[in-house]
């Protein structure tokens, strides 16, 4: 039998090794998996680079990372939004690393990953301080900036529900990041409010196929 | 001269938006335009985080915290509207399927070039969001700001000051004090506030201004 349900938080993130790239998917704390997030705290890893559109809001998800001064760098295309001081405060005092990326193409380098593409040109930053260093091309007389694919060792999502084969469905604007991310990484891990019986969830309208998803856990 | 207030510009830029429309809002300034649709016109505002038929604020005890807009604001859905995840939110901004992307700006240039995610303050932190795919991707760029600084600096320049969000983007220049369209042949002055001359508008503005042969007073309700 095919089941993804773990028991616990701990079972969720269990093997996730320190200095791991960590997808955590979320628009602000809409969205984000934060109890997930939180679990990597008791595991000890450190270094961790963290993928997001955000760098975490009040104190916690992301930003309790960060307080617990296990994230190295964080890949984003927004660090300054509401609540943002415990990233703001470790990036002043230099403690942290930051790689700014336009929003579509962070959400664009995820999905090269998830697709198995080697990189892609985009005319956005074309030109900008944040293709600094990056190859161009002009293309049908536009300039275009070379993307890489952005693959996480680990996803971190969040939907309302799931099955045990790891389908899930989001709840209004909280899909956001979650459906890229969940495609993205080498281990993908889900909290959902409710796990469903197989063949509840209406096959029309499941957003992540479970193939994507490695472990569901409820929260 | 009267020059316009924050929400009058909102009001001017709105006139312009077309029946049928799908529309990008930029954060502060460009949301209030929704508010200031013709009656009629029907639009499908774009948000960034997955909406398309994004409507106004809630009403009180209607507030859903798992539906917000690009600016983490509570927001609701028309009937007609849906969601989508990232990936489609900025399919439709980089693949040219939005209409027109307001923006707000720090500078814009007499080519149309424009800067609006960083000044070149070294403690600022800095953060781009949706800014450079909405300026390279939408179909047209239309940018609302205060004609001058606080210290009544020019924000219109020869070329911008602060680093680019993406060049020879910007198509029609909404201010306090004229809507002015980015041509070929440099900036052309539409309309300008009542009480304001070309040579008044010219000493607030770096480059060369034109006015346009058929331009008009701007003015706007009281909103």
């Amino acid at each position: 039998m095919i089941d993804k349900r773990v028991k616990n938080l701990a079972a969720a993130v269990t093997g996730i090794k320190s200095g791991a790239t960590v997808l955590v998917a979320g628009f602000g704390s809409v969205g984000e998996p934060i109890e997930l997030t939180e679990a990597l705290i008791p595991l000890g890893v450190r270094d961790l680079t963290i993928v997001a559109n955000n760098a975490g809001t009040g104190e916690t998800g992301i930003a309790a990372l960060i307080l617990a001064g296990l994230v190295r760098k964080v890949i984003c295309s927004y660090p300054r939004t509401t609540n943002s001081h415990v990233f703001e405060a470790a990036y002043k005092a230099g403690k942290i690393e930051l790689e700014l990326v336009p929003q579509g193409t962070l959400s664009e380098r995820l999905r090269a990953a998830a697709a198995g593409i080697g990189g892609f040109y985009t005319p956005t930053a074309a030109g900008t301080k944040l293709a600094a260093g990056k190859e161009t091309k002009e293309i049908d007389g536009r300039m275009h900036v070379l993307e890489k694919p952005l693959k996480g060792d680990v996803a971190l999502i969040r939907g309302l529900k799931g099955d045990r084969w790891g389908n899930l469905v989001y709840r209004k604007s909280a899909r956001n990041f979650n459906p890229v991310m969940a495609s993205a990484a080498a281990l993908t891990v889900a909290q959902v409010l409710e796990v469903v019986e197989l063949g509840d969830l209406d096959p029309e309208t499941i957003v992540t196929p479970g193939i994507f998803v490695d472990r569901l856990v409820v929260v | 001269m009267q020059p316009l207030s924050r929400r009058q510009m909102a009001w001017r830029a709105a006139q312009d938006i077309e029946s049928g429309a799908v529309v990008n809002l930029g954060i502060g300034l460009p949301t209030l335009c929704a508010d200031y649709i013709p009656a009629g016109r029907e639009i499908i505002f774009h948000s960034e985080n997955g909406l398309l038929g994004m409507g106004p604020a809630p009403a009180k005890g209607r507030e859903d915290p798992d539906l917000i807009n690009a600016s983490k604001q509570l927001v609701t859905l028309v009937p007609g509207g849906c969601y989508f995840h990232h990936n489609d939110a900025f399919l439709m901004i980089r693949g040219g399927h939005i209409d027109l992307a307001m923006l707000g700006a720090l500078e814009v240039s007499e080519t149309g070039d424009l800067a609006n995610w960083i000044t070149n303050d070294p403690r600022a932190l800095p953060g781009v969001g949706g800014a450079m795919d909405l300026a390279a991707g939408a179909k047209e760029v239309r940018i609302l700001l205060e004609h001058t600084t606080k210290e009544g600096a020019p924000r219109i320049k020869k070329s911008c000051t602060y680093p680019l969000t993406a060049a020879q983007c910007v198509s029609r220049i909404y201010t306090n004090l004229a809507v002015i369209d980015v041509t070929k042949d440099g900036l052309v002055v539409r309309e300008m506030v009542d009480g304001l001359d070309l040579a008044q508008l010219q000493k607030l503005t770096e480059p060369k201004l034109s006015l346009a042969n058929d331009w008009k007073k701007l003015s706007a309700p009281a909103v």
